[in-house]
Parts: C-alpha cells; sequence; structure tokens
C-alpha cells in the first residue's frame, strides 16, 4: 500500500505520481490522505489501480478515469467522475450535482444520496445510487444506465435518448420526452448483476424502468413548443 | 463565480473566534472571488445605541473630527471607531435618520455600509486576504457572520460593488450568481423611490427584499417572493440579528454546502471552506434544496430548517 499525502505534497505531484502508473504496476493499492474538499483529485487515471481518497473530495474527483478503481471514504463535490470511460468510482458518502456528467463508461455507485443532474448527458456509464438523486437527473441521457435505491427528484430523463432509468421509489416527476417503461426478464438480469457489481442489496422486481418515448428525436412542428 | 461563507454559532464559547474562524473560510474562497472580498458580523449591542458602519476612499480627511462634527449636528452622543477605510459610529438608535442625512452634509464622500444594533459590514477591493488583514477582521468577536469573495460579472469590480449589501436595520445579504433580471427590476424599484447605488445586480436583490419587506413582509416572506420575482441564478445568504437564511434558486447550478453540529450551523459554496472548522469530520453536512427557504436563529429554541 503506497500513500500520498495530499497536503503534503500538493495536488500534482499527486495525480503525477498516480499517472506515472504503468498497466503493469505492481503499485496497485495508493491511499491519499488529507483530502479537505480539493479539486480533481485522482483526475485522468489510466492503469488498473485501486486509489483510497481519505475525507470529502471537492470539483471533479475521478474525471475521465480509465481502468481505475476510486473510493471516497467521504462525500464528493460537483462534478465528479465526470466522462468517466471505464472503472469504477464508490462514493462512501453522499455526491454533489453532475456526477457522473458525460460518461461514456465504467461504473460509479454512491453509497448515500447524489444531488441534482446526476448523470446529465450520460454516454453508457452506469451509475448506481443507494439514496435518492436531484432534479434534472440524466438530463439528454444517451447511453448507459441510472439505478436508483430511493427517490428521483423533479424532471427525471428530461430530453433523454436511449439511456435507461431504473428508480425503486418514487419518481417527483419525468421529463419532457421521459415515460414509464415495462420492465423485462433482460432487465431484471440486468439489475441482478449491476447491484452484484455495486455490492448493493435490493430486489430488482422492485424497480420501475423509465426511458425516451422517443417523440423527440425528429422535428415535428406540433412538438415545436417542448423543443 | 464568487464564493460565501457564513457562520451561526450556537456555542458561547466560540464567539471570541468568530472572526478568525470566518477568515479562514472566506481566504479558503479566494479562487472563487479575488476580485473584492466582504464581511457582516454581528458583534455585541449597547442599549438603546444603533450601529453607523461608513466607509471613505480618503478616511484620513473624512473621519478627521468627524465625531465633533457630527455631534454638533444631531445634537447627541456619538462614539467613532475608526478601522482602516470603515467607521463604525454608534449613535442614539433614534438619530439614525438624522445622522445619515448631517453625513450627507458634512461628509458627502462618505458611503453608509450599513446600519443596525449589532451588524458591522467591512468590505473592500482586493484578496480575500488583504481585505481581512486591512479591517483585522480574524480579531473581531460575534455570534455569527457571513463573508462573501466576489469575482465580478455583472458590473465594476468597486467598493459599493462588493458584498455583503445591508437591505435594511441589522440585515444583509451575499450573493453567488447573477441576476438577469436587475435592469428591469432596478427601474421598476426606482420608479417606486427606492435608492439604488450601483449598476450592480445584487444590490437590486438586496433593494428588493428592502422593498417588500418595507410593503410589510417579512424577511421569510420577501425570500419566498424572490424565487418568483428575480430571474438568474442564485445562492443567497441572508444575515439578521438573530441567525442566517439561505436560498438557492430552483435551478441551484450554484454551489452550497452546509454543516451543523452542537456548537454551530455553517455554510460554504465549497465543503473545502468548512474543514477547519471543530469537530467537521462529525458534522451533519448537506446541500440545501433548491427553492427551500433556510432559517437558523438564536432566538427559536431549536435550530430549525423551515421549508418552502
Amino acid at each position: 500500500m503506497q500513500t500520498l499525502d495530499l497536503s503534503e505534497i500538493g495536488l500534482r505531484e499527486v495525480n503525477k505520481t498516480l499517472h506515472a502508473q504503468a498497466e503493469n504496476t505492481n503499485q496497485t493499492a495508493w491511499t491519499i490522505e488529507n483530502a479537505r474538499g480539493s479539486h480533481a483529485i485522482a483526475c485522468g487515471l489510466d492503469a488498473p489501480i485501486e486509489v483510497t481518497v481519505k475525507g470529502s473530495t471537492g470539483y471533479y474527483c475521478g474525471g475521465m478515469n480509465q481502468q481505475a478503481t476510486i473510493n471516497v471514504h467521504g462525500s464528493a463535490g460537483p462534478g465528479t467522475g465526470e466522462n468517466i470511460m471505464s472503472g469504477k468510482i464508490v462514493i462512501e458518502g453522499d455526491a454533489s450535482q453532475y456526477l457522473g456528467a458525460t460518461g461514456h463508461g465504467g461504473l460509479i455507485v454512491v453509497k448515500g444520496n447524489a444531488s441534482s443532474r446526476c448523470g446529465i448527458s450520460m454516454k453508457g456509464v452506469n451509475i448506481v445510487v443507494q439514496g435518492n438523486i436531484g432534479h434534472m437527473s440524466a438530463f439528454m441521457g444517451q447511453s448507459g444506465n441510472l439505478v436508483v435505491l430511493g427517490d428521483a427528484g423533479d424532471a427525471l430523463g428530461d430530453s433523454c435518448y436511449e439511456a435507461r432509468f431504473f428508480v425503486r421509489g418514487s419518481v417527483k416527476s419525468l421529463g419532457a420526452d421521459c415515460e414509464k417503461k415495462e420492465m423485462r426478464p433482460e432487465h431484471i438480469e440486468f439489475l441482478k448483476e449491476i447491484l452484484a457489481e455495486a455490492e448493493l442489496d435490493a430486489d430488482p422486481s422492485e424497480f420501475t424502468r423509465y426511458g425516451s418515448a422517443r417523440n423527440l428525436y425528429n422535428f415535428d412542428v406540433d412538438n415545436a413548443g417542448a423543443y | 463565480m464568487c464564493g460565501i461563507v457564513g457562520l451561526f454559532l450556537k456555542d458561547k464559547a466560540l464567539e471570541p473566534q468568530l472572526g478568525a474562524m470566518l477568515t479562514d473560510m472566506l481566504i479558503t474562497m479566494t479562487d472563487r472571488g479575488p476580485d473584492s472580498a466582504g464581511i457582516a458580523i454581528y458583534g455585541d449591542e449597547s442599549e438603546g445605541k444603533a450601529k453607523l458602519t461608513v466607509q471613505s476612499d480618503t478616511p484620513e480627511e473624512d473621519f478627521d473630527k468627524l465625531k465633533g462634527a457630527l455631534k454638533k449636528e444631531i445634537k447627541g452622543d456619538v462614539d467613532i471607531k475608526v478601522n482602516s477605510t470603515h467607521a463604525v459610529l454608534e449613535i442614539r438608535a433614534d438619530q439614525v435618520a438624522a445622522a445619515r442625512a448631517a453625513l450627507k452634509e458634512i461628509r458627502p464622500n462618505v458611503r453608509v455600509m450599513s446600519r443596525g444594533d449589532t451588524l458591522e459590514i467591512y468590505k473592500e477591493v482586493g484578496l480575500p486576504k488583504d481585505v481581512a488583514a486591512r479591517f483585522n477582521v480574524s480579531a473581531m468577536a460575534g455570534t455569527h457572520g457571513i463573508g462573501h469573495t466576489r469575482m465580478a460579472t455583472e458590473s465594476a469590480v468597486t467598493t459599493m460593488g462588493a458584498h455583503p449589501f445591508n437591505t435594511g436595520d441589522d440585515q444583509c445579504l451575499v450573493h453567488n450568481g447573477s441576476l438577469s433580471n436587475h435592469n428591469s427590476l432596478r427601474r421598476k424599484l426606482r420608479r417606486d423611490g427606492v435608492h439604488i447605488e450601483t449598476e450592480n445586480d445584487t444590490e437590486v436583490g438586496a433593494a428588493y427584499l428592502t422593498w417588500r419587506m418595507n410593503q410589510g413582509a417579512t424577511l421569510g416572506e420577501a425570500l419566498e417572493s424572490s424565487l418568483e420575482d428575480l430571474d438568474g441564478f442564485f445562492t443567497f445568504v441572508v444575515g439578521t440579528k438573530d441567525g442566517f437564511g439561505v436560498v438557492r434558486d430552483p435551478i441551484a447550478c450554484k454551489p452550497a454546502v452546509m454543516a451543523e453540529t452542537d456548537q454551530y450551523v455553517a455554510f460554504g459554496s465549497e465543503y473545502r471552506a468548512l474543514v477547519n472548522l471543530p469537530g467537521i469530520e462529525n458534522a451533519r453536512v448537506w446541500e440545501p434544496e433548491p427553492a427551500t427557504v433556510y432559517f437558523w436563529s438564536h432566538t427559536t429554541p431549536t435550530p430549525s430548517e423551515k421549508a418552502a
């Protein structure tokens, strides 16, 4: 286990050290101490390493992540996991707004609640939230899955494309062109897998699926008011 | 961008350290607002007396012999504490209006930053650490306070464009965001006789709250109606004699983090601003909900959140 003290060596040194890890590095376990809400911790990693961040993080922790597993032992600030490509981010506390924005792949797990705009413009990332999510989540979501064990706020999936949303609790309101959909066996199967991967316990049959009604895909003058 | 910090103390033992704690929080928010900084601090109170905090760009001239000159004008007691470009005038509560009128005559370049029983506002252009050092904020004591670091977007970087803004007796407002209907609202308020000094958007927000309260609304009601009448992005923190309130616009793009322990309620634009507070590791930390008015008060028996 390698330990990096952020308050001692600073952010550039921490991230440079992690970026220097090659595909086949033997130093696979890293701990970052004294996060103290700093921005851009463990951004742009591209190696199969596991990084544990002690404390809460600020903006953009784990942004653009590839391959790495990042555990935040605290809460995470705005834009955590933005544009994640692969790998995994696990947040023990809450996540602030626009978690996993534009993420292309990988998995983000939040043990607490996620704030507004969770998964905005998601492009393939899977996001699992044990608590609730805020308003305008998955706005313009294109691909990937947003799984919520609690409740969703206003305007879920507004103007979404082919991203899928599974909510166990209530949805305060659905966004434009987002609708409730039937749960087919493949969806139950998917939830079983993703919940196992997220190490969360929930009954897949209790979830409701939501997704695009596909009415806003092409311009239709009757929908002009909705654009 | 802009940075907001706020601290409401429940534990009286922390009161002598209020200024020091706020200064540390404020300086952490420097990269959110390096243009100017300000602080509203709720300190001690003298029975029957009110405080006018005033500012001058030429304090040596303006504050020289001000005590005697003002005394003569209002025919009442005046105490003056000069602090860099600011001075706190303590006068009889019923002579505030007379003192303001007199100041206009005898010291036309002096500007009133705040009025109230306990509130003092200090703000200037410059880096937060320099502004805090200039006024020696870290030595100030008080029950609660609000600080702001400004990155100007809507108007010029000037002392009068800095936050906090005084909205009424012992009330102040700080703002992170930008109001988009401030020009039309300013015209409307000016037509109604409201004095608005600058082209700054937040001053209009502050004037709006004052105007609503002059019409009989409580601060809570004024904040509620601001959600309807103000267009744009805002996280507002308001200070009152008893405590502070927080409200975010319904979109809630502008960040806000709160922390509460048995000793205090703290507000920060980012969690970073809160990391040196005592016991923060075990504090309840959360984000205030959009379009919801929150208040903490020393006079309510239990610190409570009031949902909109």
